[in-house]
């Protein structure tokens, strides 16, 4: 470790990972490749490249010659109830995105004032600091899916004139504060990652506490748990899927409606390879974005 | 020119947790005085500091600036903490900010100073403290010395009235120390008031009018620094200065 006070800032290790690799130089890693064709050339790629088709095709002949695959492949991998289902789970995954777009709008926002709002001191906030900690302790402790049901399906029979009855609003809102939750606790760590220093010296300056707050530390903590949070964005594009116990045509729905007419599963191939075409990407993009972020912030400590 | 004295402590008592760290603090700093606070580490010179500056409540007795209690509940701690400037041994600028904004940060947001009149008087007084050319760099590209200069540029944006100085050359390099005292020396010398915590023994007998010998958390001895440097009264100042000059400090 670098001594403390050096730069007046020590980098943030939120992760135990990190300090494994804080010896290493950092390393530049390219959007897909994996490190060891950086590493050690092509010696080690040719191997690489071997053993996983030896592997994949071990595996392939397990599947292939199981007794029961001919069955398997006609129910899950018939290709004329992949063009069939093709275009409803499409539609339906349509609204996933829909959704999980809403859910990304309200979820940073609620979730960092539920942050803010634990982070504030002082006698006066305690009971702005006990709805914070009510909110993270009862959401984050309710599974999501009971959390789907119970506002899905509880709150419009209570016939509020006000609120909204659609079981899309509900889920999307049950989604949005689970998540509001866990994502609050992600910016708290962050908040409480920044040197109690920074605090002192925002404070000596004069300003408020709130001041401090938004000017010095919370671009500091929101810095710090960017990948953390992208990590989330991640599992809530799966998640979203939940509301379809609500009845809501998202996709798993429009898959199931297909299995439940057809006998046929092939339309849930549809709808995992949908959600794998967001979710591949998007972690290959968080992993990238990560190991820049870290190689950034050691270059920074030189 | 106030009949009060700038800064007055009367038995100021801290403890953190059960640990007491100031016990019965007397001190009166003046007007254009510069003091030196000196002990070994541990006898509350920094949280001394950090008291007067309201970032840590006392626990007994009084802090007066200017005559008037600021240590008692209900004081607007911020408008206090504006007449104050403090400089922290690790500099402490804002990583995210550029030196510019890290100045202007106080006077914008504090003082509701304009921004364009806040960069105009930080663009002077990074002038004047050697720094005009590193307004738009991040802390991290430039020099401890440096850092610890645009902290002092930052404390002194708010025109305080008292400046204080908690070891503001002990994280840097050696080779830095030189830039940062002449830096204070400056200030010194324009007539500013400071209270400044210091191992750097030759700086205080140089720059400080009056030099407090502090020892488990009260003021044990107090003079000159001329006075207190040759003929120390009391044994513990006597075992501490000659384990400085054994260190080759003074």
């Amino acid at each position: 470790m670098a001594q403390p006070g050096r730069l007046g800032h020590e980098p943030l290790q939120l992760t135990s990972a990190s300090d494994a690799d804080e010896e290493r130089p950092p390393q530049r890693r390219s959007f897909l490749a994996p490190s060891f064709l950086d590493d050690e050339g092509a010696k080690a790629g040719i191997i690489a490249v071997v053993s996983t088709v030896v592997f994949i095709a071990i595996a392939t002949a397990l599947v292939l010659s199981s007794p029961n695959w001919p069955r398997v492949r006609d129910q899950f991998f018939n290709p004329d109830d992949f063009v069939a289902a093709a275009p409803d789970v499409l539609r339906g995954f349509w609204l996933n995105l829909e959704l999980f777009a809403l859910s990304m709008l309200v979820i940073p926002v609620l979730a960092l004032v539920v942050a803010v709002m634990r982070s504030l001191r002082g006698p006066a906030f305690f009971p702005v600091r006990l709805i914070a900690v009510l909110f993270t302790d009862i959401l984050r402790g309710v599974p999501l899916i009971l959390l789907v049901l119970l506002l899905g399906f509880g709150v419009p029979a209570l016939q509020i004139g006000l609120l909204p009855n659609g079981a899309q609003f509900w889920g999307l809102a049950a989604l949005s504060l689970s998540y509001s939750a866990y994502t609050a606790e992600i910016y708290r760590s962050g908040i409480d990652a920044v040197p109690e220093s920074q605090r002192s010296s925002a404070r000596a300056l004069g300003l408020t506490q709130w001041q401090a707050m938004r000017y010095a530390i919370l671009p500091q903590a929101v810095r710090n748990v960017v990948p953390a949070l992208m990590n989330t964005v991640v599992s809530l594009q799966k998640d979203v899927a939940l509301v379809s116990i609500l009845g809501i045509r998202e996709a798993v729905r429009e898959a199931q409606i297909y299995t439940s007419r057809t006998f046929n599963y092939t339309s849930y191939i549809v709808a995992t390879l949908l959600f794998l075409a967001i979710s591949i990407p998007l972690t290959r993009f968080v992993d990238w974005y990560t190991s820049r972020d870290r190689a950034q912030r050691s270059q920074a400590q030189v | 020119m106030s009949s009060h004295p700038k800064l007055q402590l009367h038995n100021v008592h801290k403890a953190y947790g059960a640990k007491p760290v100031l016990r019965g603090i007397d001190l009166v700093v003046d007007e254009h005085e510069v003091v030196c606070l000196i002990g070994p580490s541990g006898c509350g010179k920094s949280t001394l500091l950090r008291c007067v500056d309201l970032l840590d409540p006392i626990d007994d007795g009084e802090i007066r600036l200017d005559g008037s209690v600021i240590s008692t509940r209900g004081v607007d701690a911020n408008a206090v903490r504006r007449r104050i400037g403090i400089v922290f041994q690790s500099f402490n600028l804002f990583p995210h900010m550029t030196v510019m904004d890290n100045v202007t940060l106080g006077p914008r947001r504090a003082h509701g100073m304009p921004k364009h009149d806040a960069e105009e008087r930080a663009a002077a007084l990074l002038d004047r403290f050697g720094l005009g050319d590193k307004a738009d760099e991040y802390p991290n590209r430039i020099s401890g010395g440096q850092n610890q200069r645009a902290a002092i540029v930052r404390a002194m944006m708010g025109d305080p009235e008292i400046l204080l100085l908690d070891e503001v050359t002990s994280a840097l390099d050696p080779e830095l120390v030189g830039e940062v005292l002449s830096a204070i020396r400056d200030l010194a010398d324009r007539g500013l008031t400071m209270m400044l915590a210091t191992h750097e023994m030759g700086f205080a007998r140089d720059v400080a009018n009056r030099v407090c010998f502090l020892h488990e958390g009260q003021v044990l001895e107090q003079g000159p620094p001329a006075e207190l440097f040759a003929n120390p009264a009391e044994e513990r100042t006597q075992q501490f200065l000659q384990r400085v000059v054994q260190a080759g400090r003074l």
